[in-house]
């Protein structure tokens, strides 16, 4: 660690927010901080990702790559047609990925509407991680997703229901209305108000993951400035995207945000998560994914508490090429499960 | 086991084809070389990959004589589109061919596998593609209306992009209508004798293209060939220099294209991860085996303690290793001479005072390898700021103002390339304006366009390749318009008929600049 790291080290989150800052979190001090960050040239950008999308992966790699997906995956269900009935089943995917295989790991969390959270905990029963490195996680959609169209007092009672119910971790999404006309103290706010709606009863927290809605964000210094924001008003998660508008996660944007997590983990010492949700479907995706992390903050992130994957689709496929891996003949849909 | 171990990911050599040895490619036909031959080494093992032929004087004068014949009898009576033709047909069985001569390239140079596949053999393609649909409209050249071919075109490439630098040479003489006498460099004739193939392939009329391989001697015997009309060179500053020497007195057309120490310029308002990514690839693409890398890194001294930082950390996900590997990001050093070179320069640096650094990684135990390097505490008079030492070799020095970034990177006898990295679009212009250097890169380096011309000032070379610019190289203007140039430039002007008149005037202007 370096001298200013452990300065910072010693420092809570929002001593450690205004340190950085120089002041109050109002507008004006945000935006002179988040304006004062390298800038991005964005074909300089997608030539790295796009490069980085060249390494070839092969046999012992991609059985190692493939396992560490699945664990990594965050197995979402988030419809308005969802019941408790979906909720049971998807948890049965997320317990038993494959029925053929127990061998195969299980996924890291199932992501669900604050509603169903308990139909998950329920469903979930001794296999909830429940605050444990054991067991799977149950994730909840929070504050008004996935517009964040509401009063805060809306916002955080949704949070405060989510964690009341069992869930392990909040998604939360920033009001990206307050970001784009220049409100970065309204966001700033927001997500430390939520992070305390995170808190239980018996003082721990739930993990907070903060969706920056990275396609309404449309520019990648947007992308890079929201990352900051959510960084230092203390999420312990950077997410790209609902999964709700037309462009979710891309391998660019999350370079991005892996490089200002690496950076504040350079100037703090300290680790932030982050995850990549919606469009990533397939396992050869997916391994690009964990190439980038892997070659831009390193190895040790490869790990459900720092990053994951939001997909619903991307396991079946992966579990087709685990499948190709261990008998050498592709599948078919009908040889894996649907939840 | 670490996931950054990643297993290797070998390309598949099965789909080359190789003899054991290869003849020189004359008038349409492999034929044996009157020299000695010689072998072909694979610069990451040492292992022979076949013997070549090593022409001499009467081999190189056979070929003249062919490429002669081919000019007089055949091309320079073909109409433009029919050149075109052919020139297209190259260009698609190139394509064709992509994978084959992707992994010759890189079992004969000791590049990564993947430089020649996404980089080297598409660029030849992209060239062929590109010259193939100016064969029909040298009208528009720049030097006025039906412009000539000059005759018989020799040409010596050398060896950091062997079949690239044969497409910058072949594709904009074709295209103009000469024909080609070829020298490949000594360590690296493997791939023009596959595009010799493809020549045949593409039922290319014979002695258009020649393709004759040896040591200097032979290149020596081309250039001071009295039959060729036109010489093309692109290698060291030392070679250009004696080759300007011996065409000096001769009605020999030159192109030069020469070494480079280039300045890459990061200001503390760049965007600082890509500008990492641009100071890596702009000296260790190619292992630093590029005319136009960015060996001198100036940065912004509010900034140099970060970007090291960054740098190194960067450095050190570098892979270096097998060529052939698909994950290999720094492949061998072309050959135990290169290396020795490297090795010379790099040891000066350090006994002169600068701070080396390279990552860890293990070497190879065969072959020619060597770590990326980066100086830092180096000053302008150091050798290692001013010699090129054509290998994965970075400099840092840093500066202070606009102005003294300027005065820095101008200051090199060379003159052939530079970077600027800034966010601030009119500090970009105003900095690229005055640089002395052919291209200028922002915000990205080491980019080629076949659209777009190539070349240096000063000891970097004369001439331009690439674009517009590097066709009018290979055309000579109208006989009848050097007639009117002469009539323009006498007092009584303006007795010349009126329709040559603008015409005459424009061109030397374009020529110029196409010179400078």
């Amino acid at each position: 660690m370096t001298t200013s790291q452990t300065a910072m080290a010693q420092l809570n989150t929002g001593e450690r927010a205004l340190a950085l800052i120089g002041g109050e979190a109002t507008d004006a001090n945000l935006r002179r901080y988040l304006h004062g960050i390298p800038g991005i040239d964005a074909v300089g950008l997608e030539q790295r990702a796009s490069d980085l999308g060249t390494r070839s992966i092969k046999t012992s790699s991609k059985k190692w790559a493939i396992d560490k997906i699945i664990s990594l995956i965050d197995l979402t269900t988030l419809e308005g047609a969802d019941t408790p009935g979906k909720v049971k089943s998807l948890v049965g995917k997320a317990l038993t990925p494959d029925a053929g295989d127990l061998s195969c790991p299980r996924v890291a969390a199932v992501c669900v509407y604050g509603d169903m959270v308990l139909h998950a905990v329920a469903a979930l029963g001794s296999a909830h991680s429940a605050g444990t490195d054991a067991g799977v996680n149950v994730a909840a959609v929070a504050t008004a997703f996935p517009s964040g169209r509401a009063s805060l007092a809306i916002k955080l009672a949704d949070v405060h229901d989510a964690v009341a119910a069992g869930a392990d971790e909040i998604d939360m999404v920033i009001d990206r209305g307050a970001f784009l006309s220049g409100r970065f103290g309204q966001v700033y706010d927001e997500i430390v108000a939520v992070k305390q709606s995170c808190r239980r009863p018996d003082g721990s927290f739930a993990h907070l993951k903060v969706i920056l809605e990275t396609g309404e964000l449309s520019t990648y210094d947007n992308v890079r400035r929201a990352s900051w924001l959510a960084i230092l008003a203390g999420g312990d998660f950077i997410k790209t995207s609902t999964g709700k508008v037309p462009v979710a996660a891309t391998l660019p944007v999350t370079l991005s945000m892996l490089e200002v997590v690496r950076d504040w983990h350079r100037l703090t010492g300290a680790k932030v998560g982050v995850k990549p949700a919606g469009g990533i479907r397939t396992s050869k995706d997916a391994t690009k994914y964990i190439v980038t992390v892997a070659e831009t903050v390193g190895e040790e992130w490869l790990t459900p508490s720092l990053f994951r994957f939001g997909a619903s689709s991307l396991l079946n496929d992966v579990l087709m090429q685990r499948q190709k891996m261990t008998s050498g003949h592709y599948s078919g849909l009908d040889y894996v499960t649907i939840d | 086991m670490s996931f950054l171990d990643y297993a290797p990911a070998p390309e598949s050599q099965a789909v080359l084809n190789l003899r054991g040895d290869y003849g020189l490619f004359i008038d349409g036909e492999f034929v044996a070389g009157r020299g000695e031959p010689f072998q072909s080494i694979n610069p990451a093992t040492e292992k022979q990959i076949a013997m070549i032929a090593h022409a001499d004087a009467a081999d190189v004068d056979a070929a003249v004589a062919a490429a002669r014949r081919a000019y007089d009898k055949t091309w320079s009576k073909l109409s433009g589109s029919d050149r075109g033709k052919y020139l297209f047909r190259i260009a698609r069985l190139v394509q064709e061919r992509a994978r084959e001569l992707a992994v010759a390239e890189t079992l004969d140079n000791g590049k990564p596998i993947k430089e020649s596949r996404d980089v080297d053999v598409p660029l030849v393609a992209a060239w062929f593609f590109y010259y193939a649909g100016w064969a029909d409209k040298l009208d528009h050249a720049g030097v006025g209306p039906t412009p000539s071919a000059r005759g018989v075109a020799a040409q010596v490439i050398p060896w950091n992009f062997p079949l690239l630098m044969l497409a910058w040479k072949i594709a904009p003489a074709l295209a103009a209508g000469n024909t080609v006498v070829l020298k490949p460099a000594e360590t690296t004739s493997l791939t023009a004798l596959l595009f010799a193939e493809i020549l045949q392939q593409a039922d290319l009329p014979a002695g258009v293209v020649n393709i004759v391989t040896g040591g200097r001697d032979t290149g020596k015997a081309l250039v001071g060939h009295p039959g060729v009309n036109l010489v093309a060179f692109t290698g060291s500053t030392g070679a250009g220099r004696a080759i300007a020497r011996s065409v000096a007195g001769t009605d020999k057309k030159v192109i030069l294209e020469l070494g480079g120490k280039a300045a890459n310029i990061v200001f503390d308002d760049a965007p600082i991860d890509q500008a990492i990514e641009g100071i890596v690839n702009g000296i260790f693409f190619n292992q630093g085996h590029v005319c136009c890398a960015g060996s001198r890194l100036l940065v912004q001294e509010s900034i140099h303690d970060d970007v090291i930082d960054r740098l190194k950390a960067r450095l050190s996900t570098l892979r270096l290793g097998d060529p052939m590997d698909k994950n290999t990001d720094i492949g061998a050093i072309n050959s135990a001479e290169q290396l020795a070179r490297i090795r010379e320069l790099t040891d000066i640096g350090e006994q002169e005072g600068a701070e080396r650094w390279s990552p860890d990684c293990v070497l190879p135990e065969a072959g020619f390898w060597f770590r990326p390097t980066i100086f830092t505490n180096v000053s302008t008079s150091h050798r290692i700021a001013r010699d090129e030492v054509f290998g994965p070799v970075l400099s840092v020095l840093t500066f202070r103002t606009p102005a003294e970034a300027i005065a820095k990177a101008n200051n090199t006898p060379y003159g052939l390339s530079a970077g600027i990295w800034t966010e601030k679009g009119s500090r970009m212009l105003a900095v690229a304006d005055k640089l002395r250097a052919g291209v200028i890169w922002a915000n990205t380096f080491n980019r080629f366009d076949p659209a777009s011309p190539f070349g240096g000032y000063k000891e970097s070379g004369y001439g331009r390749e690439g674009g517009r610019h590097g066709l009018a190289a290979y055309l000579k203007p109208a006989a009848g318009r050097a007639a009117a140039r002469t009539v323009t430039a006498a007092p009584a002007a303006s007795i010349a008929p009126a329709v040559a008149s603008p015409a005459a005037e424009k061109t030397p202007v374009s020529r110029k600049k196409a010179a400078k």
